[in-house]
């Protein structure tokens, strides 16, 4: 199992075929969740393409005729159905289609109960702008750890848990990814902060529903120069009001 | 390190390398004939740079060139130009040719690897790939050290990133980095966009 940051960073790998089988399963996985390095791979591999153009060679005359002549009797393909049209974008559009097909028919059915269809409609959509809402903080999160500036450093945090922290200076943003690190005590969250030269700037909260052990930190990277996690009070506080459980500085 | 060189190289082959595959999706033999021109020289120079063998490395091509055929109607032209689709498809089966040959054994003369040059200087007479070639060149000498090793060893040698690593007695994660930001820099350099 790698981190999604580290997953990230087999882009280029990847396009120069240079995984393990077991490897490149793992990261075709990830690309699908993962817009953002698709692109890279897409232009990383365009980018291969350069360089295989460079070292192109005049093939012997004979090659073509043989090779005309096999495909005379070779059978084609047929053509696959698009993964595309499955993939990232079309996916999304389609299962908003579907959605409001589905709304609709709950709206036909409860005809007669107009009240309760409304109250239905309304919470879809606190649904959907919630959904929407953390699509894009994925984006957000996606993208740093895009970013061709991207750095990243690993610490300990505490009991084996680690933390990745990963910073884009172009983008002037961070993700924190969390590993191993146990559930808050009853009443406490962790709590993120940008070190600004020994003065702690809140940088929200590790959302202990999230699915994803990964968050971009709030706020921007600015001056600082690394970043800590403390135990705080449900809800955060203005200030660390614990000592932290780790400092890192961020990677140069 | 940003400047992007354009002096013509591969977009002349572009929009009608795509066009071409369209139509030999549909079965079109003329113009397989036209794709062939425009693809087989640096599919086979790419496969002859990973395999060295010239008679396996014809053999590799022409696999090769009945796969573009077989599945062109596979191709889609919104993931990839057509000669990007056409080169992962040889480098993938030199690759996969070269592990299978040496599975568990060591590659012969693995020291050998290390100087290698990738065949920039063979000859040919088309001015197009001359100035492909002179770019190439001119980026890869941008990159660190580290950097080039680690991508020409993978890309023009077939060798998997732990193989990189254990030549050049450096850690995994550190090859790994070395091939994306190596290839950000080339991508930059070229002004590759995709």
């Amino acid at each position: 199992m790698s981190s999604t940051a580290e997953l990230h960073t087999l882009t280029g790998a990847y396009a120069l075929h240079a995984l393990a089988p077991d490897e490149r399963a793992e990261f075709e996985r990830h690309l699908e969740v993962c817009p953002a390095c698709a692109q890279e791979v897409r232009e990383l591999a365009a980018t291969t393409t350069r360089l295989g153009l460079a070292v192109a060679v005049t093939p012997p005359p004979a090659l073509k005729e043989q090779v005309l002549r096999r495909i005379a009797t070779e059978r084609q393909e047929p053509p696959k159905v698009s993964r595309e049209s499955r993939g990232a974008g079309g996916g999304a559009a389609r299962g908003r289609a579907l959605s409001r097909f589905a709304l609709a028919a709950c709206l036909a059915a409860a005809a007669g109960f107009g009240g309760v269809a409304v109250w239905q409609h309304q919470e879809a959509q606190d649904a959907r702008a919630r959904a929407s809402d953390s699509q894009q903080r994925s984006e957000a999160l996606a993208a740093v750890l895009a970013a061709p500036d991207a750095k990243i450093r690993t610490g300990e945090l505490s009991d084996g848990a680690t933390g990745t922290v990963v910073v884009s200076q172009a983008r002037d943003k961070a993700a924190f990814i969390a590993s191993g690190l146990p559930k808050p005590p009853g009443g406490k969250v962790y709590q993120l902060w940008f070190n600004d030269d020994g003065t702690m700037r809140d940088a929200g909260l590790l959302d202990p529903s999230a699915s994803s052990d990964s968050v971009l930190m709030a706020g921007s990277v600015g001056e600082a120069s690394g970043m800590g996690i403390t135990l705080e009070p449900a809800g955060g506080s203005p200030q660390p009001t614990s000592d932290p459980l780790a400092l890192m500085n961020f990677p140069t | 390190m940003k400047q992007a060189v354009h002096i013509g190289g591969p977009a002349s082959a572009g929009p009608d390398l795509q066009e071409l595959l369209g139509q030999v999706a549909r079965g079109d033999q003329a113009a397989f004939a036209q794709v062939y021109d425009m693809v087989c020289g640096p599919v086979l120079g790419l496969v002859r740079s990973v395999l060295r063998d010239p008679a396996q490395s014809e053999e590799v091509a022409q696999e090769v060139l009945l796969e573009v055929w077989r599945s062109a109607p596979r191709f889609q032209a919104s993931r990839g130009s057509g000669m990007t689709w056409v080169l992962t498809l040889a480098h993938r089966r030199a690759v996969d040719r070269v592990r299978s040959a040496q599975a568990s054994s060591d590659r012969e003369h693995r020291a050998a690897l290390l100087d290698r040059t990738p065949a920039f200087d063979e000859v040919t007479e088309q001015v197009e790939s001359r100035l492909e070639r002179e770019q190439v060149r001119r980026c890869v000498r941008t990159l660190t050290e580290l950097q080039r090793q680690s991508v020409t060893l993978a890309y023009y040698q077939g060798l998997a990133y732990r193989e990189v690593a254990e030549l050049l007695s450096v850690p995994l994660g550190t090859v790994k980095t070395r091939l994306r930001d190596g290839l950000i820099r080339l991508r930059d350099c070229l002004g590759v966009n995709a």
